[in-house]
């Protein structure tokens, strides 16, 4: 089965759950970046959850369906159509042959999961079918779709769909301070530096996508302004350059640098980083590593949880 | 050797602060015995100049756990027979056309262009790890009469395979990218395949030289790698 892509939307992806084990070659994951939504796409529409998805970004595709599919759409609220018709959001619906599903602005979040029952056939590169674009590899011919590009769909194995707990996502959209664990260069900031950042609104600045999302606001600046050996960055890590306006390092991240990294947003929060859009406010709260380990633990049993068996 | 909790799914380890082969050394065997140990729950291993970082699956595994393999396989690492290092050459053109800040870096230097060709190609220099984008490697070994800043404003774009020079740094960038450093000359080979097992041609710990070739060489080699390719 094949779909067309009628028009692109801002700029959309193929993506999986990442790409692990290549980070001393400089090769970051990639992946989803709201990896909770993209999983619960796929599980919808009877899927594992690491199957290749489509990620939309602020603005949605277009896409005709040459045979009809299951499809799912999850993440930002995004208004979608086959002709007139609003489709449904967060559970699996049908398309029938020669539809074409109009995906339009999102007006909360910043990314919309489209999974389909079978998965998108991209060939896996190293293990992933995610796209790496600054690597100009993965997903499909390692960049964003563009009209008129022609994606294939695996034949599903099964046609077991599944469906969401009424209200089960109620939680995700509840804005929230991002929760994050003090960073590897935590001695390099005074308590001054830390109150600032945890008590400070900082807004999403428009130069900001799966590499990294700059934070404007309040400046957090190390006690003394040295030079830090080029090391590892963690997912999620924020990091402190010169002019003290934090960075949260993404998906796309580069995988080593030189600025101090004074916090990190916890792995149960990185869902939340994937759906800040430019302007958006964020606010940061400290949670020890125990709690950090607690919550996604927690948030891994709430998935087993949502769906109804 | 420090620990630190880098995340709730990742551990630092520190050796020192300092940019020195004995250091790197530590560094490079204890990624090794990572490498080895293939725990399914290692999620990446991140070698910089003077540490490791290691990300792991939280929902599989603890930073206390992590801790004693750390420090098991360092122990066991430091005692460790030398791990042979690859010498890698990698042949670059040291040509105008595809090194336009010749000239300024022979300039600044105060050296003749085939000083500074000559001088950068003598050493056999140190991968001290790769990061920044796939395959970009920071190498160590770079003859301080060649250390010149970067470039004021940095170039949009820059082809794949540009050998350049920034500060006390040597390089190659590995696929088309934009970047600030000056451009010396430009390799033939691909420093970056996705579809290679391995994808990259240079790994950390290993060491390498560059070889200059003149031009009739650069085209030759560039014809036969497009043939593999195609």
């Amino acid at each position: 089965m094949t779909i067309r892509v009628v028009k692109p939307g801002l700029f959309t992806t193929v993506q999986d759950l990442g790409r692990y084990g290549y980070a001393h070659l400089g090769i970051s994951p990639a992946g989803a970046a709201d990896p909770l939504s993209f999983r619960i796409a796929n599980l919808l529409v009877g899927n594992d959850e690491n199957v290749p998805a489509l990620e939309m970004t602020l603005l949605g595709a277009t896409l005709e369906f040459e045979e009809s599919a299951i499809v799912a759409l999850t993440g930002a609220s995004c208004e979608c159509k086959v002709g007139f018709a609003q489709v449904p959001v967060n559970a699996a619906f049908d398309l029938p042959a020669g539809a074409a599903l109009k995906c339009e602005r999102m007006t909360t979040g910043a990314r919309c999961y489209l999974s389909v029952q079978g998965g998108f056939d991209t060939p896996l590169v190293m293990g992933s079918a995610s796209t790496l674009v600054a690597g100009h590899f993965g997903g499909f011919k390692g960049r964003g779709l563009q009209k008129g590009d022609v994606l294939h769909v695996r034949q599903p194995d099964s046609v077991r769909i599944r469906s969401l707990r009424p209200g089960a996502l109620d939680s995700l959209r509840a804005p929230r301070p991002l929760r994050v664990t003090k960073g590897a260069q935590q001695d390099w900031f005074g308590s001054e530096a830390f109150e600032k950042l945890f008590s400070s609104v900082y807004i999403v600045s428009e130069q900001s996508n799966r590499t990294g999302l700059r934070l404007k606001g309040e400046a957090v600046r190390p006690r003394e302004q040295s030079e830090l050996l080029t090391d590892g960055i963690p997912l999620a890590a924020i990091q402190v350059p010169q002019d003290g306006q934090p960075i949260i390092l993404f998906v796309d991240q580069q995988t080593t640098g030189g600025y101090p990294k004074i916090a990190n947003v916890i792995a149960a929060d990185v869902h939340s980083v994937g759906q800040l859009r430019p302007r958006d406010e964020v606010r940061l709260v400290e949670v020890s590593i125990a709690e950090a380990v607690k919550a996604i633990g927690e948030q891994e049993r709430w998935l087993r949880e949502i769906f109804i068996s | 050797m420090k620990i630190i909790p880098a995340s709730d799914s990742s551990l630092l380890v520190v050796f020192g602060n300092a940019i020195s082969p004995a250091l790197h050394e530590r560094v490079i065997r204890l990624f090794y015995s990572f490498q080895a140990w293939h725990d399914p729950r290692i999620r990446n291993l991140h070698p910089g100049y003077a540490s490791l970082l290691i990300d792991f699956d939280p929902l599989r595994m603890t930073h206390d756990e992590l801790i004693s393999v750390v420090q098991q396989l360092a122990l066991a690492s430091d005692s460790a027979v030398d791990r042979r290092a690859n010498v890698v050459t990698i042949p670059v053109c040291y040509d105008i056309e595809f090194g336009p800040d010749l000239l300024d870096v022979s300039q600044h230097a105060g050296l003749s262009v085939e000083e500074v060709v000559r001088l950068h190609s003598s050493p056999t220099y140190l991968v001290y790890f790769l990061g920044f984008s796939p395959g970009f490697v920071y190498l160590g070994g770079l003859p301080e009469s060649l250390h010149v800043p970067r470039l004021a404003t940095p170039r949009p774009s820059i082809v794949g395979g540009s050998v350049g020079i920034a500060g006390r740094q040597t390089g190659i960038y590995p696929v088309d990218s934009p970047g600030g450093w000056k451009l010396i000359g430009r390799t033939p080979l691909r420093m970056f395949d996705p579809e290679a097992t391995p994808p990259t041609r240079l790994q950390p710990g290993d060491r390498m030289k560059f070889s200059p070739i003149d031009r009739a060489t650069f085209e030759d080699i560039s014809r036969r790698a497009e043939a593999r390719l195609t």
